[in-house]
């Protein structure tokens, strides 16, 4: 089992450019990667021995005043190694898509929708990308910034739940 | 059992005459069956007033059911949000009248700190609720006074049926 900097630094001598920073806040690893790669990055984590997604964070920096507005953050754990690991990625207002790790972590599946719920990532090959907390007649993304918080949205009636368990 | 409250004749043979009105408002007060649509902490407090300590049976209204044909009191105890308002009108739609409505509770009331977009402000903008109660979350003492009110409503409001105003626009036709 390798540790945690050796992965690290595996990751970025394999990915090069495509590893924009490696950081470590507060003790914590970070890596930020480019959209374009982070499939890949992520695939050989899981591949290395992250076997837990624990969650996928979205973040929007709409007054951080970046040059990207959002961010998506995966939270990797090692059951094996007890390593934590953070994987960053900026994801421009204008390109919402991501491709899906629900493939490669079971947990993404729901976390995704969750993210697709609250910020509007369209996680690309996933195979039911629709909202998982709010009901499915809100129009928007809640936790978005630009969304006034307080403005709740009336459902008129409630939405079958048994074609999304069968699709899983 | 008693029958206080109830205007009775009663007569040397063993039985009493009474009105029938004044029966069945006897026995729709006394035995109130809730529907508990428990959602968050409030639910805890109303399991405490109905267990041994606080003991609701002593007003009669101990029998909880989970089928909306069934009871004719729903206790409203926790957070209302929009995705689950939908679920919540259409079981109150399924109760048959009389009907009675407590909301349990600051979230049940008026959407508690809950001021964002998931959380229905008050559910009296869904169901018409007869009496609230205020707290986070209220004590069990508060359940118990919420169901004497109820009970005080009976005896005070017609007593074919509780004044609704979807009712009166029907006999009026």
């Amino acid at each position: 089992m390798k540790d945690l900097d050796s992965i690290i630094e595996q990751v970025k001598e394999r990915f090069g450019d495509a590893v924009e920073s490696s950081d470590r806040p507060f003790g914590d690893a970070v890596l930020t990667v480019r959209k374009a790669r982070i499939r890949d990055v992520l695939s050989h984590l899981r591949e290395e021995g992250f076997d837990f997604l624990l969650d996928i964070a979205g973040v929007d920096g709409l007054h951080l005043g970046r040059c990207e507005r959002f961010e998506v953050v995966y939270n990797l754990y090692s059951l094996a190694g007890d390593m934590r690991l953070r994987v960053k990625v900026f994801v421009p207002e204008g390109d919402m898509n991501l491709p899906t790790v629900s493939d490669l972590w079971g947990s993404a599946n729901w976390a995704e929708r969750e993210a697709y719920d609250m910020f509007g990532f369209v996680f690309e090959g996933h195979p039911n990308l629709v909202r998982i907390l709010c009901h499915r007649e809100f129009v928007g993304h809640a936790l978005r910034k630009d969304y006034p918080i307080m403005k709740g949205q009336w459902a008129t009636g409630t939405s079958d739940l048994k074609p999304d368990l069968e699709r899983e | 059992m008693g029958v206080e409250g109830i205007p009775v004749t009663k007569h040397e043979t063993g039985f009493i005459t009474t009105r029938l009105d004044e029966v069945i408002r006897w026995g729709r007060k006394n035995s109130l069956w809730p529907l508990p649509y428990a959602t968050a902490c409030c639910g805890i407090e109303y399991m405490a007033a109905l267990s041994s300590i606080f003991d609701i049976a002593r007003f009669g209204a101990e029998l909880v059911r989970f089928s909306p044909r069934q009871s004719d009191l729903i206790i409203v105890a926790g957070t209302i949000n929009y995705k689950i308002g939908p679920v919540l009108k259409r079981i109150y739609d399924q109760m048959c009248e009389p009907k009675y409505v407590i909301s349990m509770g600051a979230c049940a009331c008026s959407g508690g700190f809950y001021d964002n977009y998931a959380t229905i402000q008050g559910i009296d903008q869904i169901i018409p609720v007869d009496v609230f109660i205020p707290g986070c979350p209220p004590r069990p003492d508060a359940m118990i006074n919420a169901v004497v009110k109820i009970q005080e409503k009976i005896d005070t409001e017609p007593q074919r049926g509780p004044r609704r105003p979807e009712r009166e626009r029907e006999r009026s036709r």
